[in-house]
């Protein structure tokens, strides 16, 4: 079943094992949602309704859990998602910069934070932990460090290179 | 030992005992202390920061949240308490629409009270409504989050009073709402509709729908006749509307009111609830005879039937198949009036008068092409009508009720209370009243329940198991009870609101157990007055019965009585699965939804998908897991094209998929 159009069905029988592999408890919602969130990228709206019915929770409650926590994302979120920090120690080292050039490079706002072509989506996080080498930008789970928005942008270019690799491929 | 139930409020010794937390101890001293989101009926939240109060030696505290203790020193008023309390209501006027003169809620607003006993005059902060567009999507409320204060009471009385948790708060920090699940309308959602969120919201975040200006339009046509009928719970709260004591009976004054506003005839919906107790109690001996349905329960109460048509699917055979006593009113009026003023039927106008929301929505769904009820106004509508047309309402001359629906027994008007519905079919069991003879009919034992009471009644030698009850959540309790003890019951009241119609959230604005409890004992007095007690010894209920009811066949069955169907609790929503990009493609759905899902349609749905990818059809069908055909009783449901299939097996399932599949081919 590797044909795409298998893909969303995969996804759901996905979510039917995370929540069998918690026993279907309340009490484990959110580690249901973070697994069901790395399937989609993102929390469907009807994924959350399911998941509220099977686990005898109220929608209005998951819902509050999924927009409570800025971790979990109600649109769906680019393939790379760019967590530039703006704490204080990134701050003083010109982080908006970065953020200046990413907005300007990828065509993003804050409101409209992910690309058309769902390549790319851009947050800001308050503090990495990583002031020592600030200004410091995540992008999945690579850490940049002592960022530029020179470096930023030969960042983006790899990974478009890389894409371009994939599709090919394909 | 003296010393240990005392504690010193502003230097003065006061004794406590069992009292809930600190807050209670205060009032009872005689000292209001300011809150928003404390309901003595729901859990304790602690999040308005108003009942703050300064305990030696710990600082300031909400009194609310802490337990009373020997020996505590309390200031309740302080310069510091006084000066937070004001800041705190600033800050909460500075988040509020602020347009008072325009809304309805203004005579009866807690923030608007509290903000002038308070002594706030300025608000120094700048002001950040952000002029959100209110949710008219429901029949019954209308949700303003302009003028939410985010205090939870309405939070918290749908999932502690209704087990529903309808509204939620979303979001965080200054972003913090409450809403329904994803922000969609109310109407949209799994809403009863018993408006418990509107009782207890301080604020106009919640209210009742008002339609006084329908109602107006159809008095002001000269061809059209406006009827009204009065709920019981209506004529013992009005009055708190015009300085007049809860529970006082003001049917009269009522009849005179509406008079004076326009209608032509006046009738009384304990009239029809007697009706419903002659065909209630009639099913419950059917039932018990044939020994099939059991327990009946009550279906009176529209926010309880939603509640099981969304809920249990199972029990649906249960519900008595009676309409309310407010639709057997309406339909008995448009069948009968019409031919006694040689009128048309479409120029009755019925109007019910009700403690109630959800009768809103319940008038509403009634999709014959007369409805039986066209407009449902709630005694604060009414309330305000009578204000609208200037009529002094506590002076005047009381009136009786039209003939013939206006004539009532004692039964018909207990029903607004919770144990009344039971009382009074058990009151139809002890047998007709012989030459005025009055047999006991009061069954004080189902009379003032904490939510939940099983009661064993013999009668005539025979035990009847009932239970009464009120609060959906409550309930919900008993249901799971029955179905893992196995407990017997014949029959089974539930109402939605705490005690019954007398705490619908249509009455006026009250916060207090204590006027609810006024508002029952008064209709326990009207029953006292009235001669009659037992609705088969109403005259006009055995003439309506010979005239027209038992004249035709099914004519009761067809005025008197409905059906139920399964309900979606969220409306429009679907997860796509398979897209076939073939020129034809066969729908395939396939139900997931709780019931569905117990009875093990996610293995059938893996199965059938498997079984695609396995014969590559995956170009020529669209799959979908949907959350409710509004079959549960036949679950597994799944759709393939047109043809639902009932109890669905992997066999059945694939079986059908295929022969669709051939007719598809076939066609092209």
């Amino acid at each position: 079943m590797s044909d795409k159009q298998f893909l969303n069905a995969r996804k759901f029988s996905k979510v039917c094992e995370i929540m069998e592999k918690h026993s279907y408890s309340a009490n484990k919602l959110i580690p249901i949602l973070q697994e069901v969130q790395e399937e989609y990228r993102y929390l469907p709206e009807e994924v959350l309704i399911f998941i509220a019915i099977s686990l005898d929770l109220s929608p209005a409650r998951v819902y509050g859990v999924a927009t409570f926590y800025s971790h979990f994302a109600l649109k769906p979120k680019g393939k790379y998602i760019i967590r530039v920090c703006d704490g204080t120690a990134c701050h003083v080292k010109n982080s908006h910069k970065i953020i200046d050039a990413i907005k300007k490079r990828l065509n993003v706002t804050e409101e409209k934070n992910t690309t058309a072509d769902m390549l790319f989506t851009l947050e800001t996080v308050s503090c990495l932990g990583a002031c020592g080498i600030a200004p410091v930008v995540v992008i999945n789970e690579t850490v940049h460090p002592l960022m530029t928005p020179e470096k930023i942008n030969t960042a983006i270019d790899q990974i478009y290179e890389t894409e371009e690799v994939n599709e090919l491929s394909n | 030992m003296e010393t240990k139930n005392i504690l010193y409020i502003n230097g003065r010794e006061t004794s406590f005992n069992g009292e809930r937390n600190l807050l209670e101890v205060i009032r009872k001293a005689n000292i209001e202390i300011p809150t928003f989101c404390y309901h003595s009926e729901l859990s304790v939240y602690g999040a308005c920061r108003l009942c703050l109060v300064d305990i030696e030696g710990r600082g300031l505290l909400s009194s609310c949240s802490v337990k009373p203790e020997a020996g505590m020193k309390i200031q309740t008023h302080t310069k510091e308490i006084r000066d937070i309390r004001k800041i705190s209501l600033e800050l909460l006027l500075a988040n509020h629409d602020r347009s008072c003169t325009s809304c309805p809620k203004s005579s009866s607003c807690k923030l608007q009270e509290l903000s002038n006993k308070l002594g706030v005059s300025e608000i120094r902060y700048k002001s950040t409504t952000k002029n959100i567009p209110p949710d008219y999507s429901s029949e019954a409320l209308v949700r303003d989050p302009n003028k939410c204060i985010l205090c939870g009471d309405c939070v918290r009385a749908c999932e502690e009073i209704q087990g529903i948790g309808a509204i939620d708060f979303a979001y965080r920090g200054s972003d913090v709402a409450v809403m329904p699940a994803f922000n969609k309308g109310l109407g949209k959602v799994e809403c009863v509709d018993c408006g418990q969120c509107a009782r207890v919201c301080p604020t106009n975040a919640i209210m009742p729908k008002i339609q006084n200006d329908e109602v107006w339009k159809e008095l002001d046509n000269k061809e059209k006749i406006v009827v009204a009928q009065i709920a019981p719970a209506v004529r013992v709260a009005i009055g708190e509307m015009f300085n007049i004591n809860s529970g006082e009976i003001l049917a009269g004054q009522i009849t005179a009111a509406l008079k004076m506003l326009g209608f032509k005839y006046v009738y009384d919906t304990s009239f029809s609830a007697d009706l419903t107790v002659m065909e209630e109690a009639k099913e419950l001996k059917t039932r018990l005879t044939e020994n099939k349905n059991l327990p009946l329960m009550s279906s009176c109460c529209p926010a309880w039937v939603k509640y099981a048509e969304q809920y249990y699917p199972e029990y649906l055979n249960n519900l008595s198949t009676c309409k309310s006593p407010q639709q057997m009113l309406g339909a008995v009026i448009k069948e009968t009036l019409p031919e006694s003023l040689n009128i048309k039927k479409e120029n009755i106008v019925v109007v019910s008068i009700m403690p109630c929301t959800a009768k809103k929505f319940e008038a509403f769904k009634d999709d014959k092409k007369t409805k039986d009820v066209d407009y449902v106004l709630t005694t604060q509508e009414l309330g305000m009508m009578i204000k609208q047309a200037g009529i002094d309402f506590a002076s005047l001359f009381p009136e009786s009720f039209d003939m013939p629906y206006g004539f009532k027994t004692g039964a018909g008007i207990i029903f607004g209370n919770s144990g009344g519905v039971t009382e009074a079919v058990l009151r139809y069991l002890q047998g007709e009243t012989n030459n005025g003879y009055n047999s006991k009919v009061d069954f004080k034992e189902v009379r003032d329940n904490d939510g939940i009471k099983e009661i064993e009644i013999g009668i005539n030698g025979n035990v009847h198991r009932t239970a009464v009850v009120y609060g959906l959540k409550n309930a919900k309790s008993l249901l799971s009870k029955i179905k893992e003890s196995g407990k017997k019951f014949d029959f089974i009241e539930v109402m939605a609101c705490p005690g019954g119609c007398v705490g619908g959230a249509g009455q006026p604005v009250c916060f207090d157990d204590e006027t609810r409890k006024r508002r029952a004992k008064g209709l326990y007095e009207a029953d006292k007055m009235l001669q009659l007690h037992k609705s088969q010894d109403n005259p006009y209920i055995k003439e309506l019965y010979e005239n027209v009811l038992d004249k035709g066949e099914h004519k009761a069955h067809i005025l008197l009585h409905t059906e139920y169907k399964n309900r979606k609790r969220i409306l429009e929503e679907e997860i796509s699965l398979i897209k076939g990009n073939g020129d034809e493609t066969l729908d395939v759905n396939v139900c997931v939804g709780t019931s569905c899902y117990l009875k093990g349609s996610q293995d059938i749905l893996h199965k059938m998908i498997n079984y695609i990818g396995e014969k590559g059809l995956s170009d020529c069908v669209n799959v979908k897991a949907t959350f409710c055909f509004e079959n549960c009783d036949n679950g597994p449901g799944i759709s393939i094209g047109s043809e639902k299939l009932s109890k669905c097996t992997i066999k059945k399932a694939i079986d059908t998929l295929e022969r669709k599949l051939e007719e598809m081919k076939s066609k092209i």
